[in-house]
């Protein structure tokens, strides 16, 4: 398989590192190679949390400057400052709730108008999907939740190979009890959204 | 059962770079694992950890690296195979003991994992431990994926145990948090039973026997010599005649390079596992009828040196490259791109402009640092310091903790810092020549490692410095491991003695020794002027629990604190004060975050309108 790189990007306790881990493991069931890197010295600080993906044939588990093929983000923001990882080719999916680092929330520094932001992401790539998925993740009953929407938008994308219910089998194997029922609820309402 | 201890032979499974490598020592029988947690190996060491409770593993967190070096060094002196565990400057710390181990030699297997950390994620520098392979005559080896990280930690028992050598097992970031499938193989049952038997004049480094072991060290490795000649991590791949030379990460960009490029059959690979000692004969066979060599590898031109004198040696002129102005860098990581455009570069291939989208419109996005957590004591620290210093000028050296976060504003409390340990004892020089009031800053897990020589040096050589011990009860920047000074009855772990860091002070004779609730701020800025006015050594001891480790041991949360409006003149005297991330401004009034704030009631202190007010339900 031709490689597929994928980028996510996130602020520390929004959970993208389950999202990476549960794409790994649905890749492996699928028989699909993957490599994966994630950087998350300070996640616990509030710094931002880097995964990057590489599905298919390729050894690389990093992926250079403008040359992801997707990139999905957690928080607008962050979106847009990871747009020098993409290039016109780009497919961009996006959570659209903010989440001001400290700086802009104290008023040093401005946090970009969300529609601003939206416009210059999808100017420049290929295509881009922007939806509330904190609003569907409280929908699931789950505000942790967050994750597992942007997973199913991203499976629902069909960019990479993973069926749901691979990734549903996944989610099964990774999550608590507990946290099981609303973290498949958030995963179908994000598979929803990116209909 | 731990995940890592599931005995089915031939299961795939998606782990963690740590985790397979952890693994990997496992399947040699590794009965004792010992480190000092630094990231990115601190995974490597949680792994051993929980292993340890399941099964007869020894593992104990070590005071430092050379401690943790010297009691891995004792297990493999007594036939058990041991692995010590660290981050690439912890070698530094244990490079005394490492250099004469290599003298003494083991019994058992053992197996030194360093960690680097090129492009230094999380660190103070990005220095290349292969170096101290060479340095000490030992071999180093240096995976390139996660199966091989595995395979390498099994196989550098046996090297070691053939040798009577350590092994030094090197990895990089990009190893050590990678994820990716690896395969289990066979668990053996180690060797938990240790015996000694009385050899000094081989075992104690005393002149006479030191010159007979130097002999014999450089015996073993001209042994060693032949055994990287024929190992099969030292591989050829492809043939044309181009040639390219690389290790670790850097071969799986090459890989995907040459794909890229289109150029797989014109060019040869020598990816190097085992690099020191290098393979000489492999080289040299290698460089045969090459138009050119290219040698890829992050960091310093370890490998390219030695090709080059290899080259020398056997009068091959061909063009021998690798760091220089178009190729290679010394700093920082490679990356797939970089590393095609070298190739591409110095053979002459035809490069695919990349795709670089024009980005001059986009405005600027406010930074994300990381901060602080809400809440946390050493932010309360930090603003009493400042405020019994109001009138004085003061100078901080710092150490290595969570508290390096306070180099930035608003806290501002960070003005130097080299290594661990340092704060104090360059608070020691600082103070003898400078008019400032020297202010050092050391966290407890730090005062254990390292901490404690300064402060007797400060004792001892009568320098006038306020040491301030953060004991924040645990080790958090790197993940809360424990330290000498954690309860861990807390944390649910019996059998270990808790250090009491007052007595330890007391015990080495400073006068003025203060313990403070940093959560009370008065009294706190009250005992820090005191302790600032005395002449000689004082200390400072904030205890409180970090608060994301008081979460995780479940201790009983406070109420979350609001800004009562009617109060609230605007000044936000707090904000610029604290920093606290629970804060924010919205529609020009300060506000607090009441899912992030965790009630610690500072900035409700600091607060001159009483206008910090915690939420009544
Ligand atoms: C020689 C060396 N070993 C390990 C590390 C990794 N490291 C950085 S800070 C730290 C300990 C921090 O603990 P502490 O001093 O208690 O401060 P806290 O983070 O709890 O505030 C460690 C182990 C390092 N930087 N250098
Ligand atoms: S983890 Fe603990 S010590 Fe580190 S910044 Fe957060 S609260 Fe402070
Ligand atoms: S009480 Fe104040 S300083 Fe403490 S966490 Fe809450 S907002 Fe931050």
């Amino acid at each position: 398989m031709d490689p597929v790189r994928l980028i996510i990007v996130a602020v520390g306790g929004q959970g993208n590192l389950l999202t990476a881990r549960v794409l790994g493991e649905a890749a492996l069931a699928s028989g699909i190679p993957v490599h994966m890197s994630e950087i998350h010295g300070m996640a616990q600080r509030g710094g931002v949390v880097e995964s990057s993906i590489v599905f298919g044939d390729a050894q690389s588990s990093i992926i250079s400057d403008s040359e992801a093929d997707v990139l999905l983000g957690f928080e607008p923001a962050e979106t847009l400052r990871a747009l020098n990882r993409c290039n016109k080719n780009t497919a961009v999916i996006t959570n659209t709730s903010p989440l001001p680092p400290f700086t802009a929330a104290i008023g040093k520094g401005v946090y970009p108008p969300l529609n601003q932001m939206l416009d210059l992401i999808s100017a420049k790539t290929a295509s881009l999907k922007a939806f509330d998925a904190l609003k569907l993740a409280h929908e699931a009953n789950n505000p942790l939740g967050l994750n597992m929407v942007l997973l199913g938008a991203l499976i629902r994308s069909g960019i990479i190979p993973i069926s749901a219910d691979t990734a549903k089998q996944a989610i099964k194997d990774n999550t608590k009890q507990a946290f099981l029922e609303s973290n498949l609820k958030a995963f179908d309402l994000g598979f929803e959204a990116a209909a | 059962m731990h995940k890592l201890l599931l005995d089915q032979p031939g299961k795939e499974m998606l782990v963690l770079g740590n985790e397979a490598i952890a693994r990997g020592a496992v399947e040699a029988g590794v009965a004792c694992a010992t480190t000092y947690p630094g990231t990115p190996s601190s995974e490597l060491s949680l792994a051993f950890f929980q292993m340890s409770k399941e099964s007869d593993l020894y593992f104990e967190y070590s005071t430092n690296e050379k401690v943790a070096l010297e009691v891995a060094a004792a297990a493999a002196n007594a036939g058990i195979r041991s692995m010590c565990v660290m981050k690439h400057v912890g070698v530094n710390v244990a490079a005394d003991a490492l250099m004469t181990l290599a003298y003494i030699g083991v019994k058992a297997g053992m197996v030194l994992l360093t960690a680097d950390d090129p492009f230094m994620f999380s660190s103070q520098n990005e220095q290349d431990n292969r170096y101290y392979g060479k340095m000490a005559g030992l071999c180093v080896l240096e995976p390139s994926s996660l199966p091989e990280a595995k395979a390498m930690a099994t196989y550098a028992f046996e090297l070691s145990e053939k040798l009577g050598e350590p092994v030094i097992l090197r990895t990089t970031t990009r190893i050590n948090h990678s994820t990716g499938a690896i395969t289990l193989g066979e668990l053996v049952k180690p060797n938990i039973k240790g015996s000694f038997t009385k050899d000094p004049f081989n075992l104690v480094a005393i002149p006479a026997v030191s010159r007979r072991l130097h002999t014999r060290l450089l015996q073993r490795l001209t042994e060693a010599e032949k055994i990287t000649d024929q190992s099969d991590y030292n591989y050829v791949q492809g043939g044309g005649a181009w040639g390219i030379v690389c290790n670790g990460v850097s071969y799986n960009y090459v890989c995907d390079a040459l794909n890229d490029l289109g150029v797989t059959d014109k060019v040869s690979i020598l990816r190097i596992g085992f690099s020191n000692p290098m393979p000489v004969a492999k080289v040299t066979e290698f460089l045969k009828g090459k138009e050119k060599i290219l040698v890829a590898e992050e960091g310093e031109p370890f490998m390219e040196e030695a090709v080059r004198s290899m080259a020398q040696e056997v009068g091959c002129t061909i063009p021998i490259k690798g760091k220089g102005p178009e190729l290679f860098s010394r700093e920082g990581e490679f990356d797939p791109a970089g590393v095609r455009k070298a190739i591409a570069g110095f053979f002459g291939v035809d490069l695919a402009p990349a795709a670089v989208l024009d980005l001059s419109d986009v405005p600027e996005i406010p930074a994300r640092p990381p901060n602080l957590c809400a809440g946390c004591t050493h932010r309360a620290v930090f603003y009493e310091v400042k405020k019994a210093a109001e009138n004085m000028e003061i100078m901080h050296p710092t150490d290595i903790g969570c508290y390096t976060l306070g180099v930035l504003p608003p806290l501002s409390s960070a003005d130097f810092l080299i290594c661990m340990g340092s704060s104090i004892s360059t608070g020691c020089g600082f103070s003898k020549f400078i008019d400032q009031k020297v202010v050092t800053y050391i966290g407890d897990s730090t005062f254990f490692h390292s901490g404690v020589p300064g402060l007797i040096n400060a004792v001892h050589n009568n320098h006038n410095v306020t040491m301030v011990i953060l004991d924040n009860g645990t080790t958090a920047m790197t993940g809360h491991q424990p330290n000498p000074g954690v309860d861990r009855d807390a944390m649910g772990q019996e059998g270990y003695n808790r250090i009491s860091i007052e007595n330890v002070v007391k015990g080495l004779g400073v006068e003025s020794v203060t313990v403070i609730k940093p959560y009370k701020v008065q009294k706190s800025v009250d005992a820090i002027k005191e302790a600032l006015a005395y002449q000689g050594v004082s200390v400072i001891i904030a205890q409180e629990l970090c608060p994301l480790y008081a979460k995780a041991l479940k201790r009983p949360v406070k109420k979350p604190f609001r800004i009562d409006m009617e109060k609230c003149k605007d000044h936000r005297l707090c904000v610029d004060a604290l920093g606290c991330p629970a804060m924010y401004v919205e529609n020009n009034k300060v506000a607090i975050n009441a899912e992030q704030c965790i009630g610690c009631a500072v900035c409700a202190q600091v607060c001159p309108e009483h206008a910090i007010v915690p939420i009544r339900d």
